[in-house]
């Protein structure tokens, strides 16, 4: 059972998305091959979980499946207590890259939800300036992605994937993309907003700080198939800040997954 | 300053091929049905465009290839589009089409007029033909470059199909796009040319074509530059809607120069 380290919370939260012996196979030149398997967990409300693992173990398949773009071969993937069987709604994404619309200004680049998922323009409109001012990007509403650097981008891209007021953020690899120094602000930055918002995230990476430092909770997967290799709660106090980075108990926790890493069979 | 230059650069040279030019048909004796004298094609293009003799060919070669070009141009953007869109009628056409496209279009200049006569349509028709592969080729790639990170993004939004081809694969697609309007533009013009050259009574193309017979190349000179005339204002034109319409790639490709 993953320990809450909310304030506040006592009773175990519901969970938002189960996934129960995932399992998914792709077809290739070379004969079918595994990407994920075996995967079972829950993620609770409130709760930032982070899937850590080598390029290409099934991390990004894993994220496929959560956001209903991939029909798993086999095994249960449920969101809310549902089946997932096709995009959802009360799902945000946020890719590696931004990926946003280069003709469309950045407000209108955080309203798209509003427009694919029919909901009321005014109140998107409300939410998607509150969300920009979270963001920093306020004044920024009107230009065009071009015109930002890539961390402003990429808080473009989360404010995009906030707007429908999803109840899980998928989150694969969002910082990959970014310098070192932007990154770390970011992640306090998306500590900043988990903790405001409250939201259920599932946050693909590589990176052994980035999850130490954001998560609740880690899962570390081997290289393909995915599979489970350990799974553990992070006690690093909330909030989090730079400081944090520089703590012995952060230091320790990154050199115990670096040192899991290293055993792992490749 | 930089500007000025490129701006006086070419207009320098084209002075000193001007001034070559006049040497060359007044003292060396350039023959003429080789190279007419500097006013007899200034006497011809007088002749054509301050009294009207030329209008009404201009016209002509105006309007068989801005009919051929917006046809062609649109009907090619329909089918790449479902080209893209359809796997099952890539399959079932991309022989053809292949076939079709390796085959010089000006050799059908001749059948063309066969079917659709001797008037403006069949010419029309050749340029539309002419301008129909760069076109659907630009659309159809176009289409598939798409970042397929923003479409997925778009489906986990629960976008319908025609959202997000008509929302983020055209514009996406809008590069390859003007860069086949820019190319269909040439091609066209020659199209015109070549279906005048094959039978017309009407039109630039008809008019070098009816030059050679009496060797008058001043007529022949002011004819081509009439061409080089319509070609560059149609570049032009495109090229400047192109500037509009995609601003977002401009700004991109500007950016990448200066870092």
């Amino acid at each position: 059972m993953p320990e809450e380290t909310r304030p506040g919370a006592t009773a175990p939260a519901k969970a938002v998305f189960r996934a129960q012996d995932l399992e998914v196979t792709y077809r290739s030149s070379r004969g079918p091959v595994k990407a994920l398997d075996r995967f079972t967990t829950t993620l609770r409300e409130g709760e930032f979980l982070s899937v850590l693992g080598p390029s290409g173990c099934g991390k990004s398949t894993l994220l496929k499946v959560a956001s209903g773009l991939l029909m798993p071969s086999a095994g249960v993937a449920e969101l809310d207590g549902q089946r997932i069987r096709g995009p959802r709604k009360d799902v945000g994404i946020v890719f590696q890259q931004a990926t946003l619309l280069p003709w469309q200004t950045v407000l209108d680049n955080v309203m798209l939800p509003v427009r694919t998922l029919g909901m009321d323009r005014q109140q998107g409109l409300r939410r998607a300036r509150e969300l920009l001012a979270v963001m920093g990007l306020d004044k920024f509403e009107g230009h065009y992605p071009h015109e930002l650097s890539g961390g402003m981008q990429q808080r473009v891209g989360i404010a995009r994937g906030l707007i429908h007021d999803p109840s899980l953020l998928l989150m694969d690899e969002p910082f990959a993309a970014l310098d070192a120094m932007t990154r770390e602000n970011m992640m306090v930055e998306l500590q900043r907003i988990w903790l405001e918002a409250r939201k259920s995230v599932l946050f693909i990476t590589h990176s052994i700080p980035e999850a130490v430092f954001l998560s609740s909770r880690i899962i570390v997967l081997s290289p393909r198939p995915g599979r489970i290799v350990k799974e553990m709660d992070i006690d690093l106090p909330l909030p989090r800040t730079q400081e944090t980075l520089a703590s012995p108990r952060f230091g320790e926790l990154c050199a115990g997954l670096r040192a899991l890493f290293s055993a792992i069979p490749h | 300053m930089e500007k000025a230059k490129s701006v006086g650069y070419p207009l320098l040279l084209l002075a000193l091929l001007l001034a070559l030019w006049v040497v060359a048909v007044k003292y060396w004796e350039v023959p003429n049905y080789v190279l007419p004298p500097l006013e007899g094609v200034l006497a011809a293009l007088y002749r054509g465009y301050v009294q009207g003799d030329f209008w009404g060919d201009f016209g002509y070669t105006l309007a068989s290839m801005s009919l051929g070009y917006v046809a062609g141009c649109a009907a090619a953007f329909v089918v790449g589009v479902l080209f893209a869109e359809f796997r099952w009628l890539e399959r079932l056409l991309y022989p053809f089409v292949l076939a079709l496209q390796s085959m010089p279009k000006v050799a059908l200049a001749p059948l063309i007029l066969v079917w659709f006569g001797f008037g403006l349509e069949s010419k029309a028709i050749m340029v539309a033909l002419v301008c129909f592969f760069p076109m659907f080729v630009n659309t159809a790639v176009g289409l598939k470059a798409t970042d397929p990170s923003l479409v997925d993004l778009m489906r986990a939004f629960s976008a319908s199909r025609w959202h997000i081809l008509t929302r983020i694969k055209i514009p996406s697609a809008a590069g390859h796009i003007f860069a086949a309007l820019q190319i269909s533009i040439v091609l066209g013009l020659i199209g015109a040319v070549v279906a005048e050259f094959v039978s017309s009574t009407q039109g630039l193309g008809y008019l070098i074509n009816a030059a050679t017979t009496t060797l008058d190349t001043s007529t022949m000179f002011a004819a081509l530059i009439s061409l080089a005339v319509l070609g560059i204002a149609g570049s032009q034109l495109v090229k400047l809607l192109h500037r509009r319409v995609v601003f977002w790639d401009r700004e991109l490709a500007s950016r990448n120069l200066s870092e």
